[in-house]
């Protein structure tokens, strides 16, 4: 319950930073939008069906009060409801995050796994060398070497767009797997690390030496005792990237000029549309929040000698 | 102590690259081997040769001398980058883990929220009302930086506020402020080096992306970001338009991890 009430009080913060930054701190936005060079009397006539005449707080708790009810405003650019707008995107990037999410896990847990195994061996550097190549590349320069390589090399795969899932699952997925390798490589490399740091502290363990001493089999001692108790580390690490692969796809969906709620903001930074960007970025982070929470209540499932209280 | 030759081969690698960075950066600002902002229609688009080492860009500029100036500009951002989040954050953290109550709950609570704004996020808000820029970039990851220094502030604190000599020094009548900054907070230090280490080659990654999405570093400034935004138009055409921003880039970031582990292994004996 106390988890609950820090979780509002996490989100009332997430809006009020929001509002904050677009609201207060430019002066006014109705201004903003229409520019200096606008007529005066629409720029007066905004403010005013803006509700920018109101006090401030008044207009952060009909915002806040709108928002909660699912009312993110009404784009400027396309003059339609931010909410719908938002929604029409997340097609593109919760597959993309989530696929990346996926490519991440299967590679990094076995390879962190298998590291941990060799320790101080070849098959251990050999991994740690990828996790280090794989931190030091940028996604979006990634993204270019792969789409050079699968694109204008082999001509494999178109070099962006999004075929859309209405042909099916399978064109939509081919036009996300280019740019989810690119996101899932840096956090895979991270999770690498996290993995095969947990699996060693648990090897290290007196318990694991004790089923080793009975006789128990490597692979029993590796998957019953060693990963069943290194999944609660990896699981807050993998999690936590959960929200940033989102952060990262705004990125990715650039490079691969995917229509998602990335270029939906930086589409809407240039139209100075406001309300779309506010809208989206109260959205993604509000998720990344919301995530973390989930992290926090799955590692109270995962480990039964946790408890908050 | 077990010795480990490995160790020392990545740390001793790290501090070479990282030296190199250094010194390209503070050469370039004395002297590069072209104007980095020179123009040269007739120039455009060249391969590597012995004028241009790593070749021209879409208008005539040598690469090899806005990449040496690129380091600069990486150079700052991170520096100022980590020392905001650095100073947010230990602010925060002193704050909450000395008051404690409601206060500490609170600020915990807005730091839980500042999590959920990672650079990119920080930055397309800042760009809805600030003109992009270079020190937009600074201040988006700064603030993506500020809650990992507040928790590690806030835990030593917690862990050191009931700690003997603390207790002692309180007993002998020291006010809070002598207590915080000559008793307390030299001792919170080990570990937020170590992370401003680590901080430093990750806002290196957020700059390029930033000025890439066109959120950062503005043209003409030479960013490496902003050289492979520009590489992407001529992929087809010019591939090794691409290479040497990117792999500038990778190299910085690979040495200052590498760094980074090296430095974490000396000052935190509980790791090896």
């Amino acid at each position: 319950m106390r988890r609950v009430a820090a979780f509002a009080a996490t989100l009332f913060f997430v809006s009020l930073l929001v509002f904050v930054v677009v609201r207060v701190l430019p002066g006014d936005p109705a201004l903003l939008i229409m520019g200096t060079e606008g007529n005066p009397a629409a720029t007066a006539r905004l403010r005013e069906a803006m509700g920018l005449n109101r006090p401030i707080a008044i207009q952060y708790a009909h915002w806040l009060w709108n928002a909660l009810s699912g009312d993110l405003g009404v784009s400027i650019q396309y003059d339609v409801p931010v909410g719908g707008l938002i929604v029409s995107r997340l097609g593109v990037t919760i597959p993309l995050t989530l696929l990346a999410a996926c490519l991440m896990s299967v590679t990094a847990l076995p390879l962190g796994l298998y590291a941990a195994t060799r320790h101080r061996r070849a098959g251990d550097y050999l991994a740690m060398v990828f996790s280090q190549i794989g931190i030091a590349v940028p996604s979006f320069w990634a993204g270019l070497l792969l789409i050079f390589l699968f694109s204008v090399r082999l001509g494999w795969v178109e070099s962006g767009g999004f075929a859309g899932w209405s042909g099916g699952l399978w064109p939509g997925i081919r036009s996300l797997l280019l740019p989810a390798i690119a996101l899932g490589l840096f956090q895979a490399a991270v999770l690498v690390r996290a993995t095969r740091s947990a699996v060693l502290d648990v090897l290290r363990e007196e318990y694991v030496r004790a089923a080793r001493a009975k006789g128990v089999s490597e692979a029993l001692v590796l998957g019953k005792h060693t990963l069943r108790n290194a999944l609660i580390p990896i699981v807050t690490v993998a999690g936590i990237q959960l929200g940033q692969l989102m952060a990262g796809s705004i990125v990715l969906e650039s490079v691969f000029a995917l229509p998602g709620l990335g270029r939906l903001a930086l589409g809407a930074i240039t139209a100075r549309d406001l309300p779309v960007v506010q809208g989206v970025i109260l959205f993604v982070a509000s998720s990344i929040v919301l995530i973390n929470f989930a992290v926090d209540l799955a590692y109270l499932l995962l480990d039964p000698r946790i408890r908050y209280d | 102590m077990r010795r480990r030759p490995l160790r020392h081969v990545t740390f001793t690698l790290g501090v070479a690259v990282t030296t190199l960075l250094v010194l390209t950066a503070g050469l370039s600002l004395v002297y590069t081997p072209a104007d980095p902002l020179a123009m040269s229609i007739a120039g455009r688009l060249q391969g590597p040769s012995a004028a241009h080492p790593f070749g021209t860009d879409q208008y005539g500029r040598d690469v090899l001398s806005r990449i040496m100036r690129g380091a600069v500009t990486s150079i700052a951002v991170g520096v100022i980058a980590v020392g905001l989040g650095a100073t947010a954050g230990v602010a925060i953290g002193v704050l909450s883990g000395y008051a404690g109550g409601w206060l500490d709950e609170t600020l915990m609570r807005l730091i839980d929220a500042v999590q959920g704004f990672p650079a990119i996020l920080s930055a397309l808000l800042f760009a809805a009302v600030f003109a992009p820029g270079v020190a937009l970039s600074m201040v988006a990851i700064g603030i993506a930086f500020a809650p990992a220094f507040a928790r590690l502030t806030r835990a030593s604190f917690l862990e050191l506020r009931e700690r003997e000599f603390v207790v002692a020094v309180r007993a002998l009548g020291a006010g809070d402020r002598r207590l915080i900054g000559r008793h307390i907070l030299p001792n919170t230090l080990p570990p937020l080096v170590i992370q401003a280490t680590t901080s430093f080659p990750v806002a290196i990654l957020a700059e390029a992306a930033l000025a890439y999405l066109g959120l950062g570093t503005q043209p003409p400034n030479p960013s490496w970001g902003l050289m492979l935004k520009d590489a992407q138009n001529f992929l087809s055409l010019h591939p090794s338009f691409a290479v040497f921003p990117g792999g500038a880039i990778a190299l910085t970031v690979l040495g200052l991890n590498l760094l980074g582990d090296g430095l974490r292994d000396l000052l935190d004996p509980k790791t090896v």
